[in-house]
């Protein structure tokens, strides 16, 4: 690998690293912090990212210098939409099944499959395209490294759904909840906190962020029923080979996970490439069941 | 943290309390087992819906002679006489309506039911009104398998129009040789197969992808990168590909295949800038399209920079991808939307009025659509619905489709079509640059290529 091959594949390395990140970091919350199994959480993407085809085609009506806005507008509706669906899902159906993961996996799965067939058939089979608004249309030129406008965003919005996420859940009163509910569910109620609704507004904000994701991979990524089902494996494994529970591990299980994608796929082929990086997480999983970060609480588990 | 100082104290209160706190605590090793196995179960329906053994029985199951032979001579008779009941006669129609595939099938399906009603309105087949049976593949092989089955030995259809991908045709294809049905198959495929139970209404290799490779040759670009998805469509023509290559003068510069569903294409977009091609020859199937044209365009390669070739790229393509990312890139198939032929002009407002959401129309669409009057044709000149007669008289059946005059070539069972180059244009429509002028002989084990010798017998695994 020389320089110049080297630098591009670090960018594509912390390009791919972010974009984990973004479709993870909803999950480090409803699997990580309240270690609920949400099949349904790749059709959370999926809706996110038809809000934003809703929005462009909104913005389509407005005059034209409006255009380029109805990314940012998108970004906030995704995030209420979807952290709508979530509470819904919540109250319907992972309610009645906490501490049950093997029902909740199903049933969540029986939901993912229903929003697909709901997206069907609303938006029709075929795929549908969202512009790149002109301000993302782009790339700087570094050398041999053509950076694209879009990726850059992309890590943008990671980062800063990642700080915000940390503020939220370390400095906020409700986030203390949120950790004090996962962390020690009935010392928590002792404590008059309503753990139901700790819950319900914790899975809403992990499926909030889902949205946001789906809403920021349009600019990547095609828009169709199945967008959900290409993300799902790999957000999961991100979680898990960081570690359940913590937001760090979410971060160097994405940066790690975008780092071995990129790098086998460029040393061998792309099949080849998505091979090798799962035998690696399995060995590292073998090495460290428990991740890269592991939540040392003083509860017996 | 407070609320960890004092947690000892609530877990001794667990074991107090009853149900729901108890139940709540899951180790998080369990926990990883179960989503590992979650994520593994959605992964492998993603997997097994796409991803095909490469290499299923292309010829009929041989495991059980005997049995084939002799369903296969009672149920010929059996399916005539059932499939026809006072004035209507029965036909299944066999797509992915969920799933994967159902993005592209469902819209192949209206096409189909469309020329059945326009059958009926006009009085039928023979007098007699189609009833369609509908079945649901659900992108997942064993069900093409079952639900084949099941029209052929249920219902008794006269004739089943169906499948989409290679793979779910050579599911499908011992189940119609075993109980003699006939299936009209309506898609493009990597050729390299006949059966004597389906009619091929799509392309086979040499009326769509050796045509274009000629054509790119003969236009100065000789250097190719073949960029494909990871399964049978792609690996088989790019074989043929490359031996066409080697014979006529063009060299490879690269070649690299991705899983389907893949969708990180900037570490590859990096090794075909670094390979310097004249063109990239794309394969790639279904929404992987996206993210790589969408890459494309994000670092800035234009189709002036590094034009492609897609086999795979249709009008719903485009406007998935955006025709503002793929303008100036070519794409190859027997029909456009814009085909401009009386016929088709008619095609596409009745598709378009008859199915709101389906807002363009392809070429796979439209070889499901006058695959329905090639078997109305082949019935009517048989004069009866049995399948051997139907067989027997299909050879020589013209039909003025919307892509122009199409013939059924008896010996192959796939169709005599028109090859055309089309680059898109900047309303997401191809215009036509180029055409074969006349419809191209079905050629599906490139014999009459010199180059094509000993492909077959390279490329097909007999079980």
């Amino acid at each position: 690998m020389n320089s110049d091959a080297f630098i591009s594949n670090l960018f594509n390395s912390l390009s791919l690293g972010s974009i984990l990140l973004l479709i993870a970091l909803g999950l480090a919350i409803t699997f990580g912090l309240m270690r609920v199994i949400n099949m349904a959480h790749g059709e959370f993407i999926m809706a996110g990212a038809y809000v934003a085809y809703v929005t462009q085609n909104l913005f389509h009506r407005l005059p034209a210098q409006f255009f380029g806005w109805f990314l940012i507008v998108a970004l906030p509706c995704a995030f209420l939409v979807t952290a709508v669906m979530g509470w819904l899902l919540e109250m319907t159906v992972i309610r009645r099944l906490y501490g049950r993961p093997l029902d909740t996996l199903l049933a969540t799965w029986g939901v993912s499959i229903m929003l697909q067939q709901l997206a069907r058939s609303i938006f029709g089979s075929m795929g549908v395209n969202v512009e790149t608004p002109a301000w993302l249309d782009g790339h700087w030129q570094m050398g041999h490294l053509a950076v694209p406008y879009n990726r850059v965003f992309i890590m943008v919005v990671a980062l800063v759904c990642l700080a915000g996420m940390y503020l939220f859940l370390y400095y906020s009163h409700t986030g203390r909840r949120i950790q004090a509910v996962m962390q020690n569910r009935d010392m928590a109620a002792c404590l008059g906190i309503s753990t139901r609704k700790i819950d319900a507004l914790a899975f809403a904000v992990g499926s909030g962020l889902a949205g946001i994701a789906g809403c920021a991979l349009t600019l990547l990524s095609s828009i169709d029923s199945n967008l959900g089902t290409k993300y799902i494996v790999d957000s999961f494994m991100v979680v898990v080979l960081g570690g359940v529970g913590r937001l760090i591990g979410t971060v160097a299980g994405a940066i790690g996970m975008g780092a071995l994608n990129t790098g086998w796929e460029y040393e061998t082929t792309a099949s080849l490439g998505k091979v090798l990086t799962f035998v690696c997480v399995m060995l590292f999983l073998q090495w460290k069941p428990m991740g890269m970060f592991t939540t040392r609480t003083r509860a017996l588990d | 943290m407070e609320i960890k100082e004092v947690s000892n104290l609530s877990s001794i209160q667990i074991n107090l309390s009853e149900g729901g706190a108890t139940k709540r605590r899951t180790r998080p090793l369990e926990l990883m087992a179960i989503a590992a196995t979650g994520a593994a179960l959605s992964f492998g329906l993603a997997g097994c819906s796409s991803n095909p053994p490469a290499t299923q029985a292309a010829t009929p199951d041989t495991s059980k002679p005997s049995d084939a032979s002799s369903t296969t001579t009672t149920t010929s008779t059996s399916t005539a006489s059932t499939a026809v009941t006072g004035d209507t006669v029965k036909v299944g129609i066999l797509h992915s309506l969920s799933g994967t595939m159902a993005i592209s099938e469902v819209s192949v399906k209206d096409a189909e039911m469309m020329a059945i009603n326009e059958i009926n309105a006009k009085g039928g087949v023979m007098g007699k009104k189609i009833v369609p049976v509908v079945e649901d593949g659900a992108s997942d092989w064993p069900t093409f398998k079952t639900k084949a089955e099941k029209l052929l030995t249920q219902d008794k259809v006269a004739a089943v129009f169906g499948c989409w991908t290679s793979v779910s045709r050579k599911t499908v294809l011992p189940v119609f040789e075993k109980y003699n049905g006939l299936l009209w198959y309506p898609v493009q495929y990597e050729g390299m197969e006949t059966s004597p139970n389906i009619f091929y209404t799509g392309a086979t290799t040499n009326q769509q992808i050796s045509p274009a490779v000629d054509w790119l040759l003969k236009n100065g670009k000789k250097k190719f990168f073949l960029l494909g998805s990871d399964y049978v469509f792609p690996r088989t023509a790019n074989a043929e590909i490359k031996a066409q290559l080697k014979a006529n003068g063009g060299t490879l510069v690269g070649e690299e295949y991705t899983p389907l569903g893949h969708r990180e294409y900037s570490t590859l977009v990096d090794k075909i800038k670094a390979a310097k091609p004249d063109v990239v020859f794309n394969t790639l199937n279904g929404d992987s399209n996206v993210e790589f044209f969408k890459q494309l365009k994000a670092v800035g390669l234009t189709a002036k920079d590094l034009p492609t070739m897609s086999v795979s790229i249709a009008e719903p393509e485009i406007r998935a991808i955006g025709p503002d990312k793929l303008a100036g890139h070519w794409a190859v198939w027997n029909y456009f939307e814009t085909t401009n032929t009386p016929e088709n002009k008619k095609f596409v407002t009745d598709l378009k009025a008859a199915n709101p959401k389906t807002p363009v129309t392809d070429d796979p669409m439209e070889a499901g659509y006058f695959g329905v009057y090639l078997w109305k044709a082949a019935v009517e000149k048989a004069k009866s619905f049995d399948v051997d007669k139907v067989k027997a008289a299909s050879d020589g059946i013209t039909f003025k489709a919307p892509e122009g005059e199409i013939k059924i070539d008896g010996k192959t069972h796939h169709t005599w079509k028109t090859v055309r180059i089309g680059v898109v244009g900047a309303d997401g429509q191809f215009k036509e640059i180029w055409n074969s002028g006349k419809p191209v002989k079905p050629d599906p084990y490139l014999d009459t290529y010199p180059w094509g010798k000993g492909l077959k017998d390279k490329l097909v695994h007999t079980a």
